[in-house]
């Protein structure tokens, strides 16, 4: 009998009698009455940034105001990446080098698929990133999102990805951290060390 | 239940309920002053109460240790002592827990449940049973409270500081009754004493060490007594004060629901 | 952990010889536990949420069978490679001949307290494979040779002076540098370098989701995406109770797991791995290295339903004085002390007795396991199977014998002499380890049955006497 017969066959045996699963949580009552709100409480609670912008222009903006002296700025966002004011700044084709080349990558400029205000994190899957480990290698991360794509809670974050197919998607809430050493809170031990999010309008 | 909100009434002749006094062996043994308070509290109060005298103990410490299979003299001692009341009240949290989790017939498991629900813990009783409102207690001092986990967590006499639901506190609902007490604010309001029964010398350095630290909590905070619901996590905190020098001194909650002290 | 023969009293007895050093320990904890209380009052539905989650574990426990083989299928369809492991060195040989297949001999690893209680880093350094551990409180266990002390916190039992020294004997930081920022920023450093060359990494699994075949990693640090996303191999290694059977369920773990493990309302980073990269080899190893014994023992189950919080090392008294090593088990604390004896009762005999029984890590566990039920119940079988001191067995017959008997009692009761023989203070201990910390109790002049006798009962007779 091979290890996975052995396994199977013994849980099988010692599993208990059926019990049903519950149904789904009703009257989650903690459906926020202002979700953006929430959520930038959340996010700058765990050391994350929120800036509200009204137009990509904005974001172009405080871009080239706040992080004019990064070298190697990606952005994964076609209005910001084709955007004429940011051809100098934003590198063009970096999207199929080999992963670890992106180590020295300052800024990333990613877009998400919503944001969840219970716990400011927010929704990003692969087609997002264009390569995964970009959210994390860089030393800093920028997402933009849209004030609408802010829901309350999980519940309705598996909603709304329900069946998506995707090859990997991760919730991103705040910079990288760490408490290892005595519970001192550390922001960016391996990954980005700050995260600012764009809320737009 | 028969009987409710009575102060200072007599038993009436017929229509009463008669109370089994259950007395834990160390209570018995060390602690007679909170077994006659609680006797006393419960006369007071009108209850008609007894205390069978062939009782010995619930058997706690050896099931504890894990020689539950060794308890069944025990049970059925508890069984013949007790299943002739209509309630069995008890000073002690910890030994009405276990006998509301473990005790167990041979051969008559009808009558174990029946003893099973009717066991209550003191403050448990005059809260739930009694519903008493008020007391003539006066006791002028500053009191911290200790909540003992079995009661606490066990019994629910109190709610407990983990679960997300609305606090409660029978025994400080009774202690707010006594005139002239003042509760002292913890800082952990229910964090476990260390005793725990064959723990306290098993482990010895830990039990110790919590029961250090909970007494110093009641300290800081300027409680000139430590009281509880429980008589055996004031035994071990008052093995501490007293190592210590301490003038704090800890009394059984049936003690200060009894006391007649004024300044 | 090597630590011969020495139990959790004798252990936390030598960790208490510290106090100001139990105190900071005690305190640190404390503050996790306050932390997670504040982030649990903030949901008012709370209380619900760990219903459902206790649920779901209970189905997944009744249905584990169907749910491993939909897992196994759904993961294959999505191009990952499935390996079941009938127990730890099957587990090890597995990984390390992936590793031999790729001619890999140096990797990077994330947490995983499967690999902990394989001892897979022990059993790879042996095979010449330089394993580096990369969330920073394992890196720092790693650089001292030590086991991990909490399962969430794997250092909290080092102070920053001692990780300083650390840091400035392997990493070369300057002499007397200890402040966290600027230790976790070597850290960083050093990792980064690792991330960079290892081509294949380990890391562990929070969640996997039958119905998908994806399997969620929560870290804080990225430090499993770092080494997953970098490397041209990545093994997940998990226990096979760590499915849940549909991905819209993870909402309610999700929003349990780091409330009650810190406090935080998620973790950074809660990655849902389905599809390796291309180009990429991934692979899961199903362990189940004595789970099935366990699912098998109806009392014990439940502790299977343990999403690896923490939460119960926190709130617990004992474990937050006696450090994560006193227990001498990869999984510390309330959880680690059912789950122990499941694997070696005999060597783990003493950990169900390591505990008050108080109850509080039933009420912080977000999946609801009735921990100190199943404290109680293993101290009861571990006696039974005859694990217990033979004279502590001699001394509980006595007792039995004793309080079966009331004229026995009677007699050996009189003001006290019956508990300072049995109750608790002397029970097989030559020393009296009531008295070397504590005052004994003062025997009173007589017991309250005796003054009953006397001013009671003499009473009653004389009421019915005068009637």
């Amino acid at each position: 009998m091979t290890s996975r017969e052995q396994i199977l066959a013994k849980v099988k045996s010692s599993q208990p009698d059926w019990r049903p699963l519950p149904p789904a949580l009703t009257n989650v009552q903690n459906a926020l009455s202002n979700p953006v709100e929430e959520f930038r409480t959340v996010l700058t609670n765990i050391g994350g940034a929120v800036i509200e912008v009204d137009s990509y222009e904005a974001i172009a903006a405080y871009i080239q105001q706040e992080f004019k002296d990064k070298k190697r700025i990606i952005a994964t966002i076609p209005e910001l990446s084709m955007m004429p004011e940011l051809s100098g700044t934003i590198e063009t084709g970096w999207e199929n080098q080999d992963p670890h080349s992106y180590e020295n990558v300052d800024l990333a400029i990613i877009g998400a698929h919503f944001g969840v205000a219970e716990n400011a994190a927010l929704w990003i899957t692969e087609a997002l990133m264009h390569q995964r480990v970009i959210p994390f290698i860089c030393q800093q991360l920028a997402v933009v999102i849209r004030k609408t794509e802010i829901i309350p809670t999980m519940h309705e974050a598996y909603a709304r990805i329900g069946n998506d197919e995707y090859g990997f998607g991760a919730f991103i809430a705040g910079p990288s951290k760490t408490a290892d050493i005595e519970q001192s809170l550390v922001l960016g031990a391996h990954g980005p060390k700050s995260m600012t999010v764009f809320l737009l309008a | 239940m028969r009987y409710t909100n009575l102060l200072y009434l007599p038993p009436l002749n017929n229509d009463y309920m008669t109370v089994g006094l259950f007395i834990p062996c160390y209570i018995d043994q060390f602690y007679p002053n909170a077994a006659i308070a609680t006797l006393n509290l419960l006369k007071k109060l009108g209850v008609d109460v007894v205390y069978p005298t062939r009782q010995t103990c619930c058997g706690q410490p050896m099931a504890n240790s894990g020689f539950e299979h060794l308890t069944q003299g025990c049970n059925d001692l508890f069984i013949d002592n007790f299943s002739q009341f209509d309630y069995i009240v008890s000073p002690s949290g910890s030994c009405v827990l276990h006998i509301k989790d473990h005790l167990h017939a041979e051969n008559n498991e009808e009558k174990a449940t029946e003893v099973r629900k009717k066991v209550y813990e003191l403050t448990e009783f005059l809260t739930d049973v009694l519903k008493v409102e008020q007391l003539t207690a006066s006791f002028p001092h500053k009191v911290g409270v200790h909540q003992s986990c079995h009661g606490q967590r066990g019994l629910m006499l109190a709610q407990m500081t983990e679960l997300v639901a609305a606090p409660y506190s029978k025994p400080m609902h009774l202690l707010n009754m006594v005139a002239g007490l003042e509760i002292v604010t913890l800082n952990r309001p229910d964090e476990c004493c260390g005793f725990g029964g064959t723990f306290c010398v098993a482990e010895e350095a830990v039990s110790v060490k919590m029961g250090k630290d909970r007494v110093s909590d009641h300290l800081h905070n300027g409680a000139e007594f430590i009281t509880a619901a429980d008589m055996s996590c004031l035994m071990h905190m008052e093995g501490i004060l007293r190592r210590q020098k301490s003038n704090v001194k800890v009394m059984h909650i049936a003690e200060i629901l009894n006391a007649q002290e004024f300044n | 952990m090597n630590t011969g023969t020495k139990d959790h009293a004798q252990l936390s007895d030598a960790f208490n010889a510290d106090e100001a050093r139990v105190n900071w320990h005690d305190e640190t904890l404390w503050f996790v536990r306050a932390k997670r209380d504040k982030a649990a009052h903030n949901i008012p539905e709370w209380e619900a949420l760990r219903e459902n989650a206790s649920q779901i574990k209970d189905n997944v426990l009744s249905n584990l069978h169907d749910y491993l083989v939909a897992f196994e299928a759904n993961a294959q369809a999505n191009g990952i490679k499935v390996h079941w492991a009938a127990n730890g060195a099957e587990h090890n040989q597995i990984v390390y001949s992936i590793l031999q297949e790729q001619g890999v001999d140096r990797i990077v690893k994330s947490k995983s307290m499967l690999t902990e209680e394989c001892h897979l880093n022990e059993y790879l350094e042996e095979k010449g494979i330089d394993v580096v551990d990369t969330d920073l409180g394992e890196r720092i266990v790693q650089l001292a040779k030590e086991p991990p002390s909490h399962i969430v916190l794997p250092c909290i039992h080092k102070k920053k002076e001692e990780i300083g020294e650390l840091f400035h004997e392997h990493l070369g930081t300057p002499e007397g540098m200890s402040d966290p920022v600027f230790l976790t920023a070597a850290a960083r450093v050093h990792l980064r370098e690792k991330f960079i060359t290892r081509k294949a990494a380990i890391t562990g699994v929070n969640f996997a989701v039958a119905e998908t075949g994806e399997f969620v990693v929560c870290t804080n640090e990225g430090n499993a995406d770092m080494g997953a996303h970098l490397a041209d191999v990545h093994i997940a290694c998990m226990g096979i109770e760590k499915i849940v059977p549909e991905r819209s369920q993870l909402s309610v773990f999700l929003r349990l797991l780091a409330r009650s493990a810190t406090g935080q309302p998620i973790t950074t980073y809660s990655s849902h791995f389905k599809k390796p990269r291309p180009g990429q080899a991934m692979h899961i190893i199903l362990v189940d290295n004595g789970r099935t014994t366990q699912l098998g023992r109806p009392d014990f189950r439940n502790s299977l339903k343990c999403i690896r919080c923490g939460a119960c090392m926190n709130t617990c008294p004992v474990y937050r004085r006696s450090g994560g090593h006193s227990y001498h088990t990869a999984i510390a604390g309330p959880i680690g002390s059912i789950l122990a004896p499941n694997l070696d009762m005999k060597q783990y005999a003493d950990l169900p007795f390591a505990s008050t029984l108080c109850g509080s890590c039933t009420n912080v566990c977000p999946v609801k396991i009735n921990i100190h039920e199943q404290l109680y119940k293993w101290r009861q079988v571990i006696v039974k199977e005859g694990y217990a001191d033979p004279k502590k067995t001699v001394a509980m017959k006595a007792m039995d014998f004793t309080l079966s008997n009331p004229s026995v009692y009677k007699t050996a009761g009189k003001a006290g002499r019956f508990v300072l023989k049995h109750l608790p203070f002397v029970v097989s201990n030559k020393l009296n380890l009531w008295y070397k910390q504590r005052d004994m109790p003062q025997p009173p002049t007589q017991s309250f049955g005796e003054w009953y006798q006397q001013n009671e009962l003499k009473n009653i007779k004389k009421h019915n006497n005068d009637q």
